[in-house]
């Protein structure tokens, strides 16, 4: 399989103080680190593409450590996650999917025994397009304070040749979750749902 | 503090490759920004003092966080900039009133040198506007090399009654420059142009 080459890296960390209520005791944060990567596959059918999977693992470990690093470093105040991809107009969706894996692969690695399924979200687009990354509880999904998303995109990403690859981490609830549900207190962790 | 902060981004880019070609080292620019709530907003205030005095807290705070964003001593900043996106409650001197009397002392403070005037741009939008930031050599503006622009945005911001207000610091210039002017060894450094 082709080797990765990537053009750019971008963390993006937000740190939420409130949302028009209470200001948190700690605020939440939730951080992305996207890669744009050249897409091998672009611009023709190519039948067997699940071998560059593999090839994904060590950006996909580089990628998570970033992120633990712009949340200072210590991979047990991630509470939630998500994945994502944007491929660039001369691929095809099922480019964006080779990032399941490894994408998956490489958070949990870094935060040991995660359980919980990586929400996920691809699209095919233009440069500057966004993509609203679904996060979830990291070890059971069904944690509703912990539902939610980080918005990411680059203006110059992802040319026609090109894929965009995000991961995401939180570090809480949302600001001022009150909905109701499972709370992350309720968790029993054994099968990554409840 | 004075400032009445709802949220905080910071972003980071680090570009690899450019059309193909090795970029070593890689440039790097980050910007920090800040959502704020707008103490003006809806109504006409002659007097922006209280603004003025937010745009020096955020000159410290956000030229700190992007500069730690880069892990790099102040002094080691090549380019800077500056924005803001008032919200649709609030008028274009809002802004100017938080970037220009006395944001940049700070930023100087926290750079070194900083005899350049900052770039700026500002504008009125919605959440998810998009800010251009200009860039230029902190202590010389001709430096052809660092004449550049960061695009970042924030989804949820600014809201009616917000300003989104954001500084840019690089450790270089665009990726691969070869448009010729002055470079950063010719720097004189005494006007702020040279």
């Amino acid at each position: 399989m082709p080797e990765v080459q990537l053009r750019k890296r971008v963390i993006v960390v937000e740190e939420i103080f409130h949302e028009g209520g209470p200001v948190a005791a700690v605020p939440l944060r939730r951080a992305a680190a996207l890669a744009v990567i050249h897409n091998p596959f672009g611009g023709k059918y190519v039948p067997e593409i699940a071998g560059f999977m593999e090839d994904l693992n060590p950006l996909g470990l580089e990628m998570a450590k970033a992120i633990v690093a712009a949340l200072g470093g210590d991979p047990k105040i991630v509470e939630g996650y998500g994945k994502g991809a944007i491929v660039g107009q001369a691929g095809e969706l099922e480019h964006g999917a080779l990032w399941h894996v490894p994408g998956g692969y490489a958070m949990r690695e870094l935060l040991g025994n995660a359980k919980a399924i990586v929400a996920s979200t691809k699209k095919v687009g233009g440069p500057g397009t966004r993509l609203d990354v679904p996060i979830t509880h990291i070890n059971a999904s069904y944690v509703r304070s912990h539902f939610d998303s980080m918005e990411v995109g680059i203006a110059d990403a992802p040319k026609a040749n090109e894929i965009l690859l995000a991961l995401v981490m939180t570090t809480g609830p949302r600001v001022h979750a009150r909905v109701g549900g499972l709370k992350a207190s309720e968790i029993k962790g054994q099968d990554g749902l409840r | 503090m004075k400032t009445k902060i709802r949220k905080i981004v910071t972003f980071v880019e680090d570009t690899r490759t450019e059309m193909g070609q090795p970029v070593n080292p890689p440039t790097r620019r980050a910007a920090a920004a800040a959502v704020i709530e707008n103490p003006f907003a809806g109504k006409y205030v002659e007097d922006l003092t209280e603004l003025m005095e937010i745009g020096e807290e955020l000159g410290a705070l956000l030229t700190e966080r992007a500069v730690a964003a880069l892990g790099i001593p102040g002094a080691s900043a090549e380019s800077y900039g500056k924005a803001a996106a008032v919200g649709e409650n609030g008028e274009l001197e809002h802004a100017a009133a938080i970037l220009h009397p006395k944001l940049g002392t700070p930023v100087r403070k926290t750079l070194g040198k900083g005899a350049a005037l900052i770039p700026s741009s500002k504008k009125r939008g919605g959440p998810g506007v998009a800010l251009d930031i200009p860039l230029g050599h902190k202590d010389a503006a001709f430096v052809r090399s660092h004449f550049d622009g960061m695009e970042i945005r924030i989804n949820d911001a600014p809201r009616a009654n917000e300003i989104l207000v954001a500084i840019a610091v690089t450790d270089s210039g665009r990726p691969l420059p070869r448009v010729g002017g002055l470079t950063k060894d010719q720097i004189k450094g005494e006007d702020g142009l040279r």
